[in-house]
């Protein structure tokens, strides 16, 4: 396998590794601001004891977010040199305000909301929780800002100019930064990344509340947690689907390519439908088993059922994304989508009936339910990425151009099983800390008020 | 005009050395101790004492390592180019280094969640391998950017694994070791108290000891070796205030710490890791890869990013700079005093 092949297989598994813990943290952010607010305002410490809670588990997301997030930013020098080299007055300023505003916001105020309820009074306290769900938040603006980039660079002059062009030195130049940050699909694919990340971190409080619920443990929490994370789930939801739209059409304007292959679409200048389902068979050029309304997508897009929407045949064979891959990550991910708002708007209805907190058929599903928003994260980004194909910056450098040429691909092979063999530790690490965590339970914040702060001595054996 | 144009640029490029350097520094303090405690970890006797010195980094030691990440983004920010060959050019390096800083945080994560000895000792042992390999792999890479590597025209690395493996780079690998042993061993008497306390205080004297036979090494070493390095101090002997200040930033250590004032004995080393990334700037200065042949090197003059660029991310770093380190200090302040375990610790 060639360096390109094998940095391409590296960096997408440490991506979607990594993909799985962030967009927790930034739904769990905004989960504690809420309750935190309400522990504010109403003085219940049963809020209180809810954001202690979360705060740990968002720790732990956290931490393993660090630890996997580390390897992405390496990875662009050591498996991408080409790439760093050519977009590196471009992108450069995205990843240092991601950096100087994001990341230090986060995990230096996570110590004051884990470590600081006895050090500091309780505002300051909260406006640290603020802070860290805001240094969550900000991560994504920047890094999504950065990637938007690579999807829509836009036109020269506006946020780049391509100086020594056809030369081996041939790269780009930042021309106008506030054209960088909103660039023609930086607003649109922000909003809806947010709004996957507040489903995933909503989801993820309602699954461990259907856990508690179904118990009958912590029962009193559990209703918090519940009703908090349905009301972010069903807005995120119905976010979801302005921000989807808005996506869809921007791909439609500046990816065609990407666009076509989401839906299958090969004639190059037909009216399109929209599939529910189907199989690509790239060979005939067509979708097998396919499922479609006719005419949906040209209407969507253009308001008529007989507008023609550009197809894959209108690009060069090497021009196009491999269609299958797209097609199905695409539609599995709208699928989830449609059945996350079924679950949310459900969730709301019972609860609003009063039968939620006994109803075991429906908590048992809620409590898998977290699996959906993660599996549909990773789709999406899978669609995004690979419907980019064949290029690492949209229409100025291919990604086979952008591979480091000072690494062999026997140095990647070792690198994969490093990160292989790490990768399944930290899996094992996270599932077991979780449980741990989550058989704890929240402290009864009757029983710590009495006993402050007892050093933690019953495991020590060595100790005595 | 044009005059005028260039030396802008000339100074914005020198600015964003620095800047760059400023984080790299404040990602040596900030870890190195965090480092230094976990390669000093295996010395406490009980599992009581090992909780202690792992908690006394407990809150901080995961924001401590942001900075490596900011202080990398902050070279492909401004300087593409290095961080290209850099990171390309140390390819399995960096990545025993990304393994080594996983199995550090898996380590400092598990350790205290089971009671059994033989679990936590692992751990122990993952925790202070982890943290010893980190240290001194960042010491090598320090070592191989001073000594120079073989770049090609379009500045790629040419050499392989063991070329980075030269007895120079290891001398500064172990180096800093060293600068961390002597660096974490004073923060943990800052952080601890007591028996332990008294138990860990010969521990800096051994460690500047060490740290000093290292120093003196790699200084010959690299007058012997690397002459173009004191080329601007023979220029400027100016720039000798930085190696006495230091020698006396070393020295007082010891004073500091025989006086009881560990604070004071902390700062200074944290002075000392100051002064001696100054040394390592001012004597590799303009390279920022030295290459042999010598017309390959990448300078801060042809690795930059355009002024534009630049000149945006100066407008960025003003705002966010200030704002980071004032929440820094106050974070740092809200968790001063000793260090006790409750039920949040590790």
């Amino acid at each position: 396998m060639t360096s390109a092949t094998l940095s391409r297989i590296q960096f997408g598994m440490t991506l979607s590794f990594h993909y799985l813990f962030p967009p927790l943290t930034i739904g769990l952010g905004v989960i504690m601001v809420i309750l935190e607010a309400m522990y504010l305002k109403t003085g219940d410490e049963a809020y209180q004891q809810a954001t202690k809670f979360w705060a740990k588990i968002f720790a732990l997301i956290f931490a393993i977010g660090v630890a996997t997030g580390i390897p992405m930013e390496f990875q662009f020098g050591t498996n991408w040199a080409h790439y760093s080299r050519f977009v590196g007055d471009v992108f450069g300023s995205a990843l240092a305000a991601e950096g100087l505003f994001a990341f230090f916001l986060e995990s230096g105020f996570l110590a004051i909301l884990l470590f600081g309820w006895e050090r500091v009074g309780k505002k300051t306290h909260f406006m640290a929780t603020l802070a860290v769900a805001s240094g969550s938040i900000f991560s994504a603006i920047w890094i999504v800002i950065a990637n938007s980039f690579m999807q829509t660079p836009g036109k020269p002059g506006q946020a780049y100019r391509l100086v020594d062009a056809g030369t081996p030195q041939a790269h780009l130049v930042l021309v106008h930064f506030a054209d960088l940050v909103f660039n023609q699909s930086s607003m649109q694919r922000l909003s809806h990344v947010l709004m996957a990340a507040f489903q995933a971190g909503a989801f993820l409080v309602i699954s461990v509340a259907a856990y508690y619920l179904i118990k009958n443990r912590h029962e009193r929490f559990a209703r918090i947690s519940m009703k908090t994370a349905l009301i972010v789930a069903l807005l995120a939801a119905a976010g979801q689907i302005i921000t989807g739209d808005l996506s869809a059409r921007e791909v439609a304007k500046y990816q065609p390519a990407k666009l076509a292959a989401f839906e299958g679409h090969y004639a190059a200048h037909a009216p399109a439908g929209m599939s529910i389902m189907g199989w690509v068979d790239p060979a005939h050029r067509r979708v097998d088993y396919d499922l479609a309304i006719p005419g949906m997508l040209s209407w969507m897009l253009y308001g008529n059922t007989h507008a023609p929407v550009t197809g894959l045949d209108a690009f060069k064979k090497r021009d196009q994304p491999p269609a299958q891959v797209v097609f199905q990550t695409y539609h599995a991910m709208v699928a989830i989508g449609m059945v996350l708002m079924l679950l949310a708007m459900l969730g709301v209805f019972f609860w609003w009936r009063g039968t939620l907190w006994t109803k075991t058929w429906f908590l048992r599903i809620l409590v898998v339910s977290v699996i959906l928003p993660e599996a549909g994260n990773q789709l999406g980004w899978f669609s995004a990425e690979v419907g980019r194909q064949p290029w690492i910056v949209y229409g100025l450098l291919r990604t086979v151009h952008g591979v480091s040429s000072a690494v062999a691909p026997g140095e990647i092979v070792a690198s994969l099983g490093m990160f292989f063999f790490m990768y399944v530790l930290l899996t094992f690490l996270f599932f077991y800390l979780l449980n741990h965590k989550i058989a704890a339970g929240p402290a009864d914040p009757v029983a710590q008020a009495q006993q402050p702060n007892v050093p933690l001595l019953y495991h020590d054996r060595a100790a005595t | 005009m044009p005059v005028r144009r260039a030396r802008e640029a000339s100074l914005l490029q020198v600015i964003w050395f620095i800047l760059v350097g400023m984080l790299f520094t404040g990602y040596a303090i900030l870890d190195g101790f965090d480092l230094g405690v976990g390669m000093l970890h295996m010395l406490g006797k009980t599992d009581l004492d090992r909780r202690l010195m792992l908690n006394s980094i407990g809150p901080i030691w995961d924001g401590n390592e942001v900075w490596l990440v900011t202080a990398g983004g902050a070279l492909f920010a401004a300087f593409p180019g290095v961080y290209a060959s850099m990171f390309s050019g140390f390819y399995l390096p960096l990545m025993m280094l990304l393994t080594f800083l996983i199995l550090r945080a898996v380590s400092i994560e598990f350790r205290s969640k089971q009671p059994q000895k033989a679990w936590r000792l692992a751990w122990d042992i993952g925790f202070s391998l982890g943290s010893l390999g980190a240290a001194l792999i960042l010491g090598i890479a320090v070592g191989n950017l001073t000594m120079g590597l073989h770049l090609n025209a379009r500045h790629d690395y040419t050499g392989g694994l063991l070329d980075l493996l030269h007895p120079y780079a290891l001398l500064v690998g172990i180096t800093t070791v060293a600068l961390f042993l002597m660096h974490g061993s004073i923060y943990l008497v800052m952080k601890t108290e007591g028996d332990l306390r008294q138990r860990i205080e010969p521990w800096v004297n051994r460690a500047i000891i060490f740290f000093i036979m290292c120093v003196a090494a790699t200084t010959m070493a690299t007058l012997l070796y690397i002459p173009y390095v004191g080329r601007h101090f023979r220029a400027h002997p100016w720039m000798f205030v930085f190696a006495l200040a230091n020698m006396l930033a070393i020295a007082n250590i010891p004073r500091a710490m025989h006086l009881k004032k560990e604070f004071q004995a902390f700062m200074s080393s944290c002075f000392s890791i100051v002064m001696l990334m100054c040394l390592l700037a001012g004597g590799i200065f303009p390279y920022m890869m030295i290459s042999r042949p010598r017309v390959n090197s990448l300078t801060v003059f042809n690795a930059a990013n355009t002024p534009h660029a630049l000149s945006i991310m100066l407008i960025l770093a003003i705002i966010g700079i200030p704002l980071v380190a004032s929440y820094t200090f106050a974070i740092y302040w809200i968790f001063r005093g000793k260090t006790r375990l409750d039920i949040t610790s590790y």
